[in-house]
């Protein structure tokens, strides 16, 4: 069933819009200089790109953007900018060399996108090989109506369990790197 | 941090309802979009908002370090030994199926428990760096 013509209508602003927010605000994170500037548009960006993911029916995947990206990394981001100090030090790399690798890259990215299935394309290889499984099985071999779930957590629980892993380790070294503070606080 | 009375007043409001919101999304990632990771995320943000509104120093004295480390692994031992107890349930590992006499019921109940330990171990992890990192600025 087709949304009605006014929803509609705003999502097809929001599709033109969004992009355009988000080259302007990565233009703005290059120009800026203060670090608590630049932590609260890259959360600003997060929040666009939640936005996007929500128009493109990704709800779980913008739903994560939203308390990740723009809600809990942003608070991390601050408290290790209040660390540091707000003040971005000037640049010493070879300018020339970066714009080359940038230029080289973005290039190559662009070039490829013209290899891309259509969007939405119904014979785009994501959409024939397992996905129809996923998408016509879940409900009666994970018993869950939520195929995202069933995904990452049963089908592709393996890879979700190296999720969790990473995160694990990441927490663990940051405790091993800072635990030297909680031991003076212990009273 | 007297003078910020009405942060005070409206995060003491908000809490119970952004840790209800955090288990509402924990246990309802099968039925619509969330799940553990996100969830763990949300429950963290609680504890975070309350440090940063009453100070870092009470919010550590609620969440112990030493039950947050034990947390940290908790939910990823969690995980893993749902993987393990699917060995030894006959199946292989993480498969869910086995838990249970109909496949589908069976991979519920893994789903639910591995999700929970997602969300233990991110909730503990978020908490743990956001404590790492303002504990050290004063």
């Amino acid at each position: 069933m087709d949304p009605p013509k006014g929803k509609r209508l705003i999502v097809d602003f929001a599709v033109i819009l969004i992009p355009v927010l988000l080259v302007l605000t990565a233009a703005a994170l290059i120009w800026l200089h203060n670090l608590v500037a630049v932590v609260m548009l890259l959360g600003f960006y997060s929040l666009l790109m939640a936005g996007l993911w929500v128009i493109l029916d990704a709800v779980d995947v913008a739903f994560t953007e939203a308390a990740v990206g723009a809600g809990i990394t942003t608070v991390l981001m601050l408290a290790a900018v209040g660390l540091t100090g707000q003040g971005e030090r000037p640049g010493q790399g070879n300018v020339l060399v970066a714009l080359v690798v940038v230029a080289v890259t973005g290039g190559a990215l662009f070039y490829a996108l013209s290899d891309l299935p259509p969007f939405g394309a119904a014979d785009a290889p994501a959409h024939t090989h397992v996905a129809s499984r996923y998408l016509g099985q879940s409900m009666t071999e994970a018993g869950i109506p939520n195929v995202v779930t069933a995904v990452l957590a049963s089908y592709r629980g393996y890879d979700t369990l190296g999720e969790v892993t990473v995160i694990f380790a990441a927490g663990i070294s940051v405790l091993a790197l800072f635990s030297r503070r909680h031991g003076d606080r212990k009273n | 941090m007297h003078e910020f009375a009405v942060l005070r007043v409206a995060t003491k409001q908000l809490l119970p309802f952004i840790w209800l919101f955090a288990l509402y999304v924990q246990t309802h990632g099968d039925y619509g979009p969330g799940g553990g990771f996100q969830a763990g995320v949300i429950f963290a943000s609680g504890f975070i908002l309350y440090g940063l509104v009453y100070g870092v120093g009470k919010a550590r004295r609620i969440v112990q370090y030493r039950v947050l480390i034990i947390l940290v692994a908790l939910g990823a031992l969690i995980f893993s030994g749902v993987g393990v107890w699917a060995l030894f349930a006959g199946g292989n590992f993480l498969e869910y199926a086995v838990f249970a006499d109909d496949p589908a019921a069976g991979n519920h109940l893994g789903i639910f428990i591995i999700e929970l330990g997602v969300g233990i171990t991110v909730a503990a992890v978020m908490t743990a760096i956001f404590f790492a990192f303002t504990g050290r600025s004063h």
